[in-house]
């Protein structure tokens, strides 16, 4: 059974547990008027609904995750699996056929060896399936029939469903812990193995970034992991060309947002600002990669630049800036519309015009705001990988000429991992080193960004 | 000099009219610093319509079929399409339509038919047997080769061809229903969306499915619930550092952990899903939490002293009240994901697939890899579908977003 109809299945005991209990609970009252039931129909229902549903889901869950490993086991108890080969790429591409044929996935099997499995295969699953389905549907009657005979007029069933309830809303919020231990558990495991082949020292301070996948795993050269042509090159991009088109085109506009346009063209303006914000990172690559590239080339040229070439570090920058406008632009309206009026008021007494308020007392005082806003927006920058996987280019260039081809962190760790190297080579692993430190940098600038705004936010209250 | 007006020296004058001067600048600067941005937006989208209205379009021939002469037959008793199909190719159809062809149009056009053009014949005969009986005539797509040389662009030698056949009315450029009914293919005259489009619809309701409740039930934890303590503490700073992690960091754990728990499940809605859910979640609790600070607590009070218990007062009265400004943001969140392509490459949906996914396990793409993965052809005819398939997008984020600020402008209540 597929697993979407076994959540059917289970959703259905539900129900069903739940009408049947709240049915119940309508009983006693009818039973007996004078009697005052602990609890809502309704809540005797929930109660024994979450009596099947829970065990029933546990059992789905487990099973589903231990099933392919007995069905495997179990075929390899077969005779037919006799004949495999001991060990090795072909014995297990023999296996995926034959399980791939056996439940429908595919026509067929290219290797005729696999073909006897197939048969043994279908049996062990149709058996294993079986077998799930009676413990699920066992687990969700024990489950229910012992909520169900618990059920009397004065059964408590709403705290206990409330119980239920706060220990799911606690879980829930320990996603997010979950998946940061996630993140930084897969990223570190994934990172040592790689330092275990090439030296961190190699990996961070070198100058020559050429990895071969095709190369022997055992015989790394480590020379040729030297990441810092893409720090260069990230920091380049993202940092300060990014920065240079973002900085002053996002800050002017909230400025002009904020103390000059009028509310009807406000309420015009900002949306569409906002849109540069909503425009997917591939639109803007393709955008960088089809348009943009062709006309810094061009330009570039007609300059005398000779060698200019048609993925540049520079296309990306700027349509990364371009993206990157509405962040700087709403963090900087924020902190300027946080800066206390009065003090507003008490420069333009004083005689000074709009724009030397503004340059003289608005963004000094909201500059702790507009530099975390600064920062959220390079750390968003560089990580960004759309633009620059489909416009910067794959050449390693520690070079400060903004029309080369430059490559990113991003860009290498998706050139890395859909390449064809296997999961233990350094080539594949290096991306996730690569995602390390990109994780680390990101966070360590949202960090200091959140603080920035934090301490700056308590100076006006 | 007078000595009353102490102020109004030329000098003073000169220095007022240059500080009015530098105020105009700085407006201008301002005013042009936001009209540069919107016009940047404006030429993004322009040029996007403009390279993409083709991508709409596809080149057809008129091709005559006289089936009277010809034995072909619908196995009686079938009624599936593919059979039918299966069993017209059994049957030699396609020879029968590039016989046509070359008889109507000439040996060099009907080489420039479609390789697949026959299908459409045949799907054509399977919903109507009764075309069998006479002389019909279809559109059949042609080559990419021949639709270049109608552009005008191309090999040279065809476009003479595709001059004549063009002023004959037998060869002609018409809208592409098709495009958003069939799925990838190598050649660009036979591409479609639906495929792409699929994927993304299972992927976003895997990711709906699982974002929206934990994400609402973690805001709902957060506010109303948690003790402050150093664990909640910890939640709220792994939310907040979630939501500005970047996205490729998620495909990372993605392939580190989902596919390292179902490997058979490479590119499959469901793990795409679960990736994007992961990412989504902080936006929602972020919204969400901000929805119900704003829920004001009288009313909380309110349920409390009627005798609600504390799960009561939430669900029954803070939450329906909440509601709007948390779709809101669910619905920004999913819009987000919906445009998202890192994070799917990484976990292998970068695929070529044909067919479109029939659930959540088949292999699928979703439509911003699609325009990722159709971006890296140097057809022309590639470029516009690119851009057409782009327009489509455009246009699902746009509707999303107009139903945020909908519901925004709303439910929008002041207490």
């Amino acid at each position: 059974m597929s697993p979407s109809l076994l959540l059917l299945l289970a959703l259905g005991l539900g129900l069903t547990a739940w009408l049947a209990a709240r049915a119940r609970a309508w009983s006693f009252r009818r039973a007996d008027p004078g009697v005052r039931l602990a609890a809502l129909p309704g809540y005797h229902g929930w109660y024994v609904a979450l009596w099947v549903l829970v065990p029933a889901l546990l059992v789905a869950l487990v099973w589903n995750a231990v099933m392919p490993q007995l069905v495997l086991q179990s075929v390899l108890a077969d005779p037919a699996a006799a004949s495999l080969p001991p060990f090795g790429m072909l014995r297990d591409s023999m296996l995926a056929e034959a399980r791939a044929a056996a439940t429908g996935a595919a026509p067929g099997v290219f290797n005729p060896a696999a073909r006897a499995l197939i048969e043994p295969f279908r049996a062990a699953i149709g058996r294993f399936e079986a077998i799930g389905l009676a413990a699920l549907l066992v687990a969700a009657f024990a489950g229910g029939a012992w909520a169900f005979l618990r059920l009397k007029p004065d059964f408590a069933a709403r705290t206990r469903v409330e119980r239920a309830v706060m220990v799911a809303l606690v879980l829930a919020s320990l996603v997010a812990i979950l998946t940061t231990l996630g993140i930084f558990i897969s990223l570190v495991f994934e990172t040592v193995r790689f330092f275990g082949m090439v030296s961190p020292i190699d990996f961070l301070f070198g100058t020559h970034w050429a990895p071969d996948p095709m190369a022997r795993a055992e015989a790394v050269d480590p020379s040729r992991y030297g990441a810092l042509p893409l720090f260069w090159g990230t920091i380049y991009i993202g940092a300060i060309i990014a920065m240079i088109v973002a900085i002053p085109l996002g800050l002017m506009s909230a400025i002009y947002l904020t103390q000059y346009a009028s509310p009807r063209w406000r309420k015009w303006l900002k949306p569409a600002l906002e849109i540069l914000a909503g425009v997917p990172t591939v639109v803007y690559g393709y955008f960088a990669a089809l348009t943009v590239a062709p006309l810094v080339r061009d330009v570039a040229r007609s300059l005398g630049v000779a060698n200019a070439s048609s993925e540049s570090a520079l296309a990306a920058g700027l349509v990364m800036g371009i993206m990157i406008i509405p962040f700087v632009s709403s963090m900087a309206d924020d902190s300027i519309a946080a800066v206390p009026q009065s003090m507003r008021d008490g420069s333009l007494a004083m005689g000074a015009t709009t724009n030397e308020t503004i340059r003289r007392v608005l963004v000094p005082a909201a500059l702790p705001g507009i530099v975390a806003g600064v920062m959220l927006a390079v750390s968003r920058a560089i990580g960004e990988t759309m633009i620059v996987v489909m416009a910067a280019g794959a050449a390693a260039n520690l070079s400060a000429n903004p029309l080369e081809s430059m490559t990113t962190v991003t860009f290498q760790i998706v050139a890395m991992l859909t390449g064809e190297g296997s999961f233990d080579h350094p080539a594949t692993l290096s991306a996730f080193a690569l995602g390390f430190v990109l994780f680390l940098v990101t966070l360590t600038l949202n960090f200091i960004a959140l603080r920035v705004v934090k301490r700056f936010r308590e100076a006006y209250e | 000099m007078n000595s009353t007006g102490t102020t109004r020296s030329p000098a003073f004058e000169a220095r007022l009219k240059k500080r009015y001067a530098a105020e105009r600048r700085f407006r201008l600067a301002g005013l042009g610093a936001i009209l540069f941005s919107v016009a940047v937006l404006v030429f993004l989208l322009a040029t996007m319509t403009f390279n993409g209205i083709g991508g709409f379009q596809r080149a057809t021939l008129q091709v005559p079929v006289d089936f009277a002469s010809v034995a072909l037959n619908v196995p009686a008793g079938v009624s599936d399409t593919d059979a039918i199909v299966r069993a017209l190719e059994g049957q030699g159809l396609a020879d029968v339509v590039s016989f046509s062809a070359e008889r109507a149009l000439g040996k060099a056009a009907a080489g420039e038919i479609n390789p697949q053009g026959w299908r459409i014949v045949a799907e054509k005969i399977a919903a109507d047997p009764s075309l069998l009986q006479g002389r019909h005539v279809f559109e059949l797509p042609v080559t990419e080769s021949l639709a270049a040389a109608l552009r005008g662009d191309g090999h040279r030698e065809l476009q003479p061809l595709a001059r004549s056949l063009e002023a004959k009315g037998q060869l002609a450029t018409g809208f592409d229903s098709g495009f958003l009914a069939r799925s990838d293919a190598t050649d660009p005259q036979q591409v479609g969306i639906w495929g792409a489009l699929k994927g993304s619809i299972l992927t976003m309701i895997v990711t709906l499915a699982l974002a929206f409740p934990i994400g609402v039930l973690a805001a709902l934890y957060l506010e109303e619930y948690a003790p402050r303590n150093r664990w909640t503490d910890l939640i709220e700073v792994s939310i907040n550092n979630l939501a500005a992690v970047p996205s490729i960091i998620f495909g990372l754990l993605g392939l580190a952990l989902f596919l390292g728990l179902f490997p058979h499940m490479r590119s499959a809605p469901l793990i795409g899903g679960m990736t994007l859910a992961l990412m989504t979640m902080p936006v929602i609790v972020i919204a969400g939490r901000n929805a119900i600070k704003a829920v004001p607590p009288s009313i909380r009070d309110g349920a409390m002293a009627l005798g609600a218990s504390p799960v009561q007062v939430v669900f029954h009265h803070v939450l329906p009240l909440a509601l709007p400004g948390i779709l809101t943001g669910t619905i920004i969140g999913m819009a987000r994901a919906l445009g998202e392509t890192a994070p799917l490459l990484m976990i292998g949906m970068r695929a070529f697939v044909a067919t479109p996914p029939g659930g959540f396990t088949d292999p699928a793409t979703v439509l911003p890899v699609q325009i990722f993965l159709w971006s890296d052809e140097i057809d022309r005819g590639f470029v516009e579908r690119t851009s057409a398939a782009i327009i489509v997008l455009l246009l699902f984020l746009l509707l999303m977003n107009g139903v945020a600020i909908y519901l925004r402008n709303k439910f929008e209540k002041k207490w």
